[in-house]
This record gives structure tokens, C-alpha cells and sequence, in this order.
């Protein structure tokens, strides 16, 4: 229940403003993004579904920074690993 | 999947491991001291179990699991209330699937739906509100469960069976609210936390200044957090980095989901149907004074408390159930009396072995590497964190 799942918009509803289709790993589902202002989604946007709810769109630019952090962090293990693999200390 | 994948590469989590480890060891004071982290939500606990994080960091940091699993802080006396509600003529109850195993002391919903009640599964409360426009000679209640995160979509389907007169439709409202429960932890003598790992979808609903309490008046770092692996080692992270640096404040790892204020639209849709209870019991933690909602005056008409005859009697666990002890961290699910003998998922006592957010099922289900751990108290090799 508190685990919501990732979706992107397909198509947001003409008559219906609060409805939007999304894809959700390749399974297309009608949800209510009435939680969400008039206009913050569109086609190509993402956003986490909660019980049939949109609760809120994905910021992408503050995905990318966060998983900067990790792939650098990941980069420092990998360069430290490979400088332990090439020492020969005696 | 988008969001999820990245945020679940194992030589990262190595990474970010081995630099948790580090930063222990460079925070000032006692050396090989112990750091203890409630991860208040038990989505969080779910990851924790079953991608072993546990197994990823230095004995020297524990995770704490704490109340936050919705399913489990019903007490008995709510489930026979909803089982009373849907015993009732012409009742179709409807509710989250977490809960048809949930007991009530004359057993769980599964059980009165095989005895004759109507009770069915659904995956939103819109698609109960479907079902009360299919019925209209029925009475359907939806019965209305967890914190902030599902509160709003009670609420908007609420104003939408106002909006549309659908009259049939009612709600028995179980929401609660995070805040309460963690001053309750925080209160509590047997505890002693180093931080929070913040509830990350409720803080989608409330954003992040509800928190700022718990560094000021008690101390205490928070990092509101996602649900991959990464996002929860990402958090121990951020608030080893707050100890070892001295500071002490509410900072938002989730970012990409979490906006600091919120969403005023989901907190304006639960203030319109919605309000504070006096108090609530809370399986484990007791009556909480203004933990939990019920509907408005103005939605009278739609609340199921009002509208058929709910018993409301208090029914004390079963003594063998330590979900109580559980719930407040105090104990690990393995430390019960009836954890994987008399209580199993499949025939379960308590709650936390219920639901999948519960610390007890996921336990069950996916924790025997810190089982061992702690049984041999030695090394054992790194398990890789698996994939969906």
C-alpha cells in the first residue's frame, strides 16, 4: 500500500482533466491525477500511482542529480578497487 | 522500470556500504559505537528484508523498524467493527487486499466472506465507489486504511460520491496520521534512536516541515527517504554524514518524489471530508489523542460509523501476540515468542505478520541472512541485492 509504483503518461483525458492513461512497464492503465495540478502532467511526464492516484510527478532533473551522487560514489569504490588490485605492497 | 531499476545496482550498494562503514568511524566520541536508525515506514521495511540491507552494513548500525505499516496498527477491535459492518443485509465491504487476513477476535474478513458476507478486494476506493454505482440496491462500504499516503484518494472519492449523489456509498474511516506516532515513539522509555529514516510516500502528502520538531525538540536527525535499496543506504548515509559533521536536521533524500511543502491539493481534499479524532488506539501503542481521522460533519451521511450499528468494544491482543513490542522497535520479529511456529503468514496472530509491509511477513518472507547474523555473530559473505 506504501509502496507506490512509477508510471509515464500516455495521454491526459480531453473531456476528462482528471483522468490520465499512463504505461506502467508496458501495461497501459486509466488513473486520477485530480491530485495533481490542472496541467502539471503531459505525455512523456512520470508519475508515482498510489491506489489508482496519481500523488506526484517525478522530478526528473532531481532524479539525475541523485543518481550522480551514487554513480560517483560507485565510480570512487570501483578507482579504489582497481588501485587495490595494482598495488604490490611488500 | 524507470526510477526503480537504477536505484537497485548492487556495486553501488557495496559502494555506499563501505562508505557508511567509513563514516562511522570518523564521527566523533566513542569509537565502535553503536548507531540505531528507525525507518518509521514499513514500506521501508519491506526493501530492508528483502533486499538483506541489513547484511550491507557494519554491525555497528541497526535499523529499527518502526509503526509505520497501516495494516498493522489496527487494533482487533476496528476489525470486528468492519466484520459487524459487513455481516449486516445488503453490505458489500470492500477494502485493500492486505486486510482479508487481518484477525479480529471472531476471526478475519476471508473467513466471514466464506460464512456468507459479501467483502471483496480492491485495488483503489474509486473502484468501490464503481461498485456502489452498480449497486444500487446494496449498501457499499469502503473500509478506509493507512496515513497520509492513501488518506487523499479516501477523500477525493469522498467529494466524488458527494458530487455525483451516490448514496449507497459509505466509508469506514481507519486513517492515521504519522506525526502521533512518532512523538509516541519518541516518548517512549525503552528506546533509544539516533534518527529517523523518514516516511517517504506520506511526505509526498505533508512534504517535510511536519518533521522539523524532532531535531529541534529532541535531537534527532530525519531523511525523508524512497524505497529502493539505494534510496534507504543513501539515507544512513546522510545521517551518519549529519552526526559526524554535528549537525542535526530534517533533510529530503527522495527529492525526485517529495516536495518539500507537500501537495496542497491532497492535504486540501482530507481537511474538506476530514478531521482529527479526540483519539485513536493504535495496536502496540494504545490511544493516541488526535492520531486519526474521521469524516466531517458535512459527510455524515457517507460514514459508516453512523450509519449502521459498529459494536466499538476494545479487545485486548492475544497474550502470546508481541506485535505491540514489535511495532515500537523494541523488539526484532524474531525475538517473539510465536514468530514462524504458532504465528506464520499463513495463519497468522498478529498483524505484522500480515501485511507485506509488516516487519514480522517480511521477516518471514525474506530475512534469514540477519537472522544468521545474529545468530553466529560472524561474517558472512555479502549477498547480492536482488531484482524484481
Amino acid at each position: 500500500m506504501c509502496l507506490g509504483i512509477p508510471g509515464e503518461v500516455v495521454e491526459v483525458g480531453v473531456d476528462r482533466p482528471d483522468l490520465a492513461m499512463v504505461d506502467v512497464s508496458g501495461v497501459k492503465r486509466a488513473i486520477n491525477i485530480g491530485l495533481l495540478d490542472e496541467g502539471e502532467v503531459g505525455p512523456g511526464d512520470w508519475v508515482l500511482i498510489h491506489v489508482g492516484f496519481a500523488m506526484s510527478k517525478i522530478d526528473e532533473a532531481e532524479a539525475k542529480a541523485a543518481m550522480e551522487f551514487l554513480e560517483g560514489i560507485g565510480q570512487a569504490y570501483a578507482d579504489e578497487m582497481a588501485a587495490l588490485l595494482e598495488s604490490r605492497i611488500e | 522500470m524507470r526510477f526503480v531499476d537504477e536505484f537497485r545496482d548492487a556495486g553501488t550498494a557495496r559502494a555506499l556500504a563501505s562508505r557508511i562503514a567509513e563514516l562511522c568511524r570518523s564521527i566523533p566520541g566513542e569509537p565502535g559505537r553503536e548507531y540505531k536508525f528507525m525507518e518509521v515506514c514499513g514500506g521501508h521495511t519491506h526493501t530492508i528484508y528483502k533486499h538483506g540491507l541489513e547484511d550491507h552494513l557494519p554491525d555497528t548500525v541497526t535499523l529499527v523498524h518502526g509503526p509505520g505499516c497501516p495494516v498493522c496498527v489496527i487494533p482487533m477491535g476496528r476489525v470486528d467493527d468492519a466484520i459487524a459492518i459487513a455481516e449486516q443485509p445488503d453490505v458489500i465491504m470492500t477494502t485493500f487486499s492486505d486486510m482479508m487476513r487481518v484477525p479480529g477476535s471472531r476471526g478475519t474478513f476471508l473467513e466471514s466472506n466464506a460464512a456468507g458476507a459479501d467483502i471483496r478486494m480492491v485495488y483503489s476506493p474509486l473502484d468501490s465507489l464503481k461498485i456502489a454505482r452498480q449497486n444500487p440496491d446494496k449498501r457499499v462500504v469502503f473500509m478506509g486504511i493507512g496515513f497520509e499516503t492513501t488518506a487523499p484518494s479516501t477523500a477525493m472519492t469522498l467529494l466524488r460520491a458527494a458530487r455525483e449523489g451516490i448514496d449507497n456509498f459509505a466509508v469506514f474511516c481507519n486513517h492515521v496520521t504519522i506525526i502521533p506516532a512518532i512523538k509516541a515513539i519518541l516518548d517512549s522509555p525503552d528506546l533509544r534512536l539516533d534518527g529517523f529514516v523518514g516516511p517517504g510516500h506520506v511526505s509526498t502528502v505533508i512534504g517535510c516541515r511536519p518533521y522539523e520538531f524532532i531535531p529541534r525538540d529532541h535531537g534527532k536527525p530525519l531523511v525523508c527517504s524512497g524505497f529502493e535499496p539505494l534510496d534507504i543506504l543513501q539515507s544512513v548515509h546522510m545521517l551518519l554524514r549529519q552526526l559526524a559533521e554535528g549537525r542535526c536536521e530534517v533533510e529530503n533524500q527522495y527529492s525526485r518524489v517529495v516536495p518539500w511543502d507537500g501537495n496542497p491539493r491532497a492535504l486540501r481534499a482530507i481537511a474538506e471530508t476530514m478531521q482529527l479524532r479526540p483519539y485513536f488506539e493504535w495496536r502496540g501503542l494504545g490511544f493516541i489523542s488526535h492520531s486519526a481521522l474521521q469524516l466531517r460533519d458535512a459527510y455524515r451521511a457517507f460514514d459508516a460509523e453512523l450509519i449502521f450499528d459498529v459494536p466499538g468494544v476494545r479487545v485486548a491482543d492475544p497474550k502470546a501476540c508481541q506485535c505491540g513490542e514489535v511495532l515500537k522497535g523494541v523488539l526484532k520479529p524474531w525475538e517473539c515468542k510465536v514468530f514462524g511456529t504458532a504465528c506464520t503468514p499463513e495463519t497468522p496472530i498478529g498483524t505484522c505478520m500480515v501485511s507485506s509491509e509488516g516487519a514480522c511477513a517480511a521477516y518471514y518472507n525474506f530475512g534469514r541472512f540477519s537472522r544468521e547474523r545474529v545468530r553466529h555473530a560472524t561474517a558472512l559473505p555479502t549477498p547480492s541485492i536482488g531484482r524484481r
